[in-house]
């Protein structure tokens, strides 16, 4: 056995979950898809003295358009989240990132909401939930929270929750009409961890960008948005969109590491962010 | 604690230390060392195994997450010394070299055709991107692949059993 041993508990309902991890505080970790959470137990880099299963919990099993945002709860599987209609027209920046998340069978079991809790520096998801501008809502026996993913997401594989929460759902907002978006990500082994990876999301008005945000993961200790000034107000032409993603490098100094060095991610970084503008323009139906 | 699991028909009721993946419950309590394990952190496909239907990585479940489920691993495929169809396309087109890939390959290879009987080569290329082979180059296991959803079309059983067969909505 791989694991150091720990207590299993398996709710069968919400507030039993919250009452578990109320009474086991940050001695017991949350198991949901558990495929981020399992690698570490078996390398015993994690060694919760507690798990909660929320494999059980269906009330969280959802996908669900209201109030202007996409609703994810927190058993919902990413495949079930990839092939879904409603994501799709809500979210398709989620949905696209998504498809770049392990290989199938790590989405059969993995999560939205796990990858989220887990916030993996170089993750696609947290990349693009704060690209999104989404929030995250955490119950406790005491009642529920939003937090913005500015505020959530504290360094890698650190975030705002407490002890005694729980994360049950994932919350992004869906942008208007004449959006466009697109994920790229380069990585040394398909569907691998990217080594840099950009999101970017573009809402035209009379040929004109009206708002725009950019996210990227690998260009620093955790994931980040790049200021979009250089779009807003102007027609996005290849100069706009080169100058844009000039801007959006500017002064990153990312951590090198054995799959590309500092400087290396800046240019990797500006290249993809320069490809996904222009993918993101011609899909929000610019030229 | 106690787990109930249905593993290639068969049902089982066994007492487990709850940090027993499922890899090793099946390979170490049930004999059933034909899902093999490669790296144990969700990167090589080796122990990809069928629960409910669906293509899981059985490193990355605990064994007693799959209480009530029923389990497919690579020996529910030949019946006796018969093999299944996937099983001599992988033979004939030389799907396997040292063949530590081949039980995960072939549980993948199982739901890609269930879903899709008739994939072009470039959608099961897409669809084993999660099973490492570091022998093959995967071209023939591709070609298996193909040859393989010939054979199932061909034969009726396989065929009438694939019709209304239901795998997993996940």
């Amino acid at each position: 056995m791989k694991s150091a041993p720990f207590d299993y508990h398996r709710p069968s309902t919400v507030d039993e979950a919250l009452a578990l991890k109320d009474e086991l505080g940050g001695d017991a970790r949350i198991l949901a898809g558990g495929q981020s959470l399992m690698p570490l137990m078996h390398f015993r880099l994690a060694t919760p003295a507690h798990l909660i299963d929320v494999n059980q919990l269906d009330d969280l099993d959802y996908v669900r358009r209201s109030n202007g945002y996409l609703a994810i709860g927190a058993r919902t599987r990413l495949q079930f989240v990839l092939t879904s209609a409603e994501a799709a027209s809500a979210a398709p920046l989620l949905v696209e990132a998504i498809g770049w998340v392990g290989h199938v069978q790590i989405r059969h079991r993995g999560t939205v909401v796990g990858s989220v809790a887990h916030a993996d520096p170089s993750a696609e998801i947290p990349t693009v939930v704060l690209a999104l501008g989404g929030s995250m809502v955490a119950r406790s026996t005491t009642g529920e929270r939003e937090i913005m993913a500015d505020d959530f997401f504290k360094g890698p594989f650190s975030t705002a929750l407490a002890d005694d929460e729980i994360l049950t759902e994932v919350r992004v907002p869906v942008w208007p009409d004449g959006t466009g978006s697109a994920w790229l990500e380069f990585s040394r082994i398909y569907h691998g961890f990217p080594v840099v990876g950009v999101g970017a999301v573009v809402r035209l008005h009379d040929g004109v960008v009206d708002r725009a945000a950019i996210g990227m993961c690998g260009m620093a200790y955790n994931a980040i948005t790049a200021p979009v000034d250089a779009l807003l107000g102007r027609e996005p032409t290849p100069e706009v969109i080169a100058e844009a993603a000039e801007a959006a490098v500017a002064g990153l100094d990312p951590p090198g590491d054995i799959h590309g060095s500092g400087p290396y991610r800046v240019r990797v970084g500006r290249a993809c962010t320069l490809r996904a503008l222009t993918a993101a323009v011609a899909a929000a139906g610019g030229k | 604690m106690n787990l109930k699991i249905t593993v290639n028909g068969t049902t089982y009721e066994r007492d487990l230390d709850p940090r027993l993946a499922l890899v090793d419950f099946l390979r170490d309590d049930l004999g059933l060392a034909g899902t093999h394990i490669g790296c144990e952190q969700g990167v090589c496909g080796a122990c990809t195994v069928l629960v409910d239907g669906t293509s899981v990585l059985s490193c990355l479940m605990l064994a007693i997450q799959a209480e009530g489920s029923e389990v497919s691993t690579v020996e529910s495929l030949a019946s006796g010394s018969e093999l299944h169809p996937l099983q001599e396309a992988f033979w004939e087109k030389q799907g396997l070299q040292c063949g530590f890939c081949t039980p995960g390959m072939l549980m993948r290879a199982m739901e890609i055709l269930d879903h899709n009987p008739r994939p072009t080569a470039d959608e099961v290329r897409e669809a084993i991107a999660g099973n490492l082979c570091r022998c093959t180059g995967y071209q023939f296991i591709i070609e298996s692949i193909l040859d393989a959803a010939d054979r199932m079309m061909d034969d009726p059983v396989e065929g009438a059993l694939r019709q209304g067969l239901k795998v997993g909505t996940i």
